[in-house]
């Protein structure tokens, strides 16, 4: 059965792990695959909310971010919201380029958008929509039923 | 949740416990930094305990990478377990650090 849940976090780093962990496990209720929740999703999660705090955010205290989930069998569809100004995610470097290779930053967009089925960003650049779908089996696939 | 550091002949092992993220990150990148100044020049970072590291994560050893090397030291990496192989894979990060897979095989290495 899916679920909707709203969740306003602190602006503190040491919230993220909390946060990731009872999505995860309300995603595992929900009947996700349990595989892609361990490594795809919390990986992602954990990205955006520390991008939101850190970079979003700039560390404010006084501010907060915002997590909207919708789970279900089929697909987890998480949404992410900072108060910041936002920021042109286009203009993210690809750091597996040689030259950004030996850079110590620049990988969170990156690890999302390759993690994620869908990630899509709101125009202002303040809010990440991330996706992940249930991946079918090959019965499924070759029946065409889920 | 931490960094257990041993020595291992003249190898400095520090064993990742729990997770490498934005909130202990530093607390690594200092551990090291101190055997560094100490004179320790080989590192051996194991991850047999390691559930997750995040892009800080990630970034802290490319930072660390370059430190050492640039006081002619070696780091190694050991243990990564495939979720964790993965992440190196996707960001391209295996072709820039020395992966093992066990422990003794990282100390043999050096």
């Amino acid at each position: 059965m899916p679920s909707d849940y709203t969740l306003e976090l602190p602006n503190d780093l040491r919230a993220i792990e909390a946060a990731v962990s009872y999505l995860v496990e309300r995603s595992i209720d929900a009947g996700f695959d349990a595989d892609r929740l361990r490594l795809n999703f919390r990986v992602s999660l954990a990205e955006a909310l520390a991008n939101a705090m850190l970079y979003g955010n700039r560390r404010d205290p006084a501010k907060r971010v915002r997590v909207e989930a919708h789970l279900s069998r089929e697909e987890i569809v998480v949404r992410v919201t900072d108060q910041g100004r936002g920021f042109d995610p286009s203009a993210v470097p690809d750091p597996t380029l040689p030259a950004n290779l030996s850079r110590p930053g620049g990988r969170g967009i990156f690890l999302i958008r390759n993690l994620m089925d869908v990630v899509e960003f709101n125009p202002q650049g303040n809010s990440i929509t991330m996706v992940l779908r249930r991946r079918r089996t090959g019965r499924e696939r070759r029946t065409g039923g889920r | 949740m931490g960094f257990d550091v041993t020595q291992q002949g003249d190898v400095t092992v520090i064993n990742v416990e729990g997770q490498l993220i934005v909130g202990n990150r530093q607390e690594l990148k200092q551990k090291v930094l101190e055997e560094l100044e100490n004179g320790a020049r080989k590192f051996l970072i194991d991850f047999a305990n390691t559930g997750y590291i995040d892009s800080s994560g990630l970034g802290v050893l490319v930072s660390l990478s370059k430190k050492i090397r640039e006081q002619d030291g070696e780091l190694r990496l050991a243990n990564l377990n495939d979720d964790l192989r993965t992440l190196f894979e996707l960001t391209k990060l295996d072709t820039l650090f020395h992966i093992s897979d066990g422990r003794d095989e990282a100390l043999a290495s050096f």
